[in-house]
């Protein structure tokens, strides 16, 4: 157990400030990312992956847990097992709807846009999916790895 | 033991540095993979699926299958670490 008010390298003022100040911006970006993966380089799992980054680096600033304030253990599970199960589930949905597992233009059925406006939109459903995932993966994996799995306390 | 698995190494990556010899040359145009599937997406990609990024369209479309693996692979990843590492709440303290 260490001492709350000992000195910890990371532990420092300006680090936490600058953190406070770019987590919003880190979370924003990662949005973009995601959402804009249909025209410029991005995509699921490199937004995931800024978007996990926000709250690995609230947990280095502060501790691990101030970042489990913003996303519980619970949330992040949650978010792990829906990101995958969304993906499953346009590709399941799609073979309900008479199409192939993950031809996405087969949910025109289900709600009219057109099959190729289907496509790009299923594309970003299973986007959506995909980045959920990894952001959850990528924070769990560093609680689990930095606080050698008790999710409690660590670097 | 140990020069046993070092030969099988040496063995191994001899025949796969071996096998890539009948690979067509970097870059080749007339390489299958550039005479009929590459042109099929750069040519209908935008038509067949109203994406502009090609890449996009081709990892969430046309290689569905491979994206959802990769997604299911970091998810068992995850899994796989917190199966491992995470101590029960009655080893606590």
């Amino acid at each position: 157990m260490r001492d709350i008010n000992e000195h910890t390298p990371g532990e420092d003022l300006i680090i936490k400030a600058a953190v406070r100040l770019l987590v919003p911006f880190a979370q924003l970006f990662g949005l973009y990312v995601v959402v804009h993966g249909h025209y410029s380089p991005g995509g699921g799992f490199q937004g995931g992956v800024i978007l996990g980054a926000a709250f690995i680096m609230l947990a280095l600033a502060f501790d691990m847990k101030t970042s489990q304030q913003y996303m519980t253990i619970g949330v992040n599970a949650a978010f792990n097992n829906l990101g995958a199960a969304i993906f499953v589930g346009v590709g399941v949905l799609c073979a309900l709807f008479g199409g192939l597992f993950l031809d996405y233009s087969a949910l025109d059925k289900l709600i009219p846009l057109g099959p190729v406006e289907w496509r790009s939109f299923g594309i970003f459903l299973v986007e959506v999916g995909v980045g959920f995932t990894v952001m959850s993966i990528m924070v769990l994996l560093y609680w689990n790895l930095s606080s050698a799995g008790s999710m409690k306390e660590g670097l | 033991m140990k020069s046993l698995a070092l030969f099988a190494t040496l063995v191994t990556g001899a025949l796969l540095l071996f096998g890539t010899k009948d690979f067509p040359a970097w870059g080749d145009p007339q390489s299958p993979a550039s005479t009929y599937l590459s042109p099929v997406y750069i040519e209908q990609a935008v038509a067949q699926t109203h994406v502009p990024n090609i890449v996009t369209a081709v990892l969430g479309d046309y290689r569905g299958y491979d994206t959802m693996f990769e997604t299911v692979v970091i998810y068992c990843a995850g899994i796989a670490v917190l199966s491992v590492l995470s101590r029960n709440r009655e080893d606590e303290e």
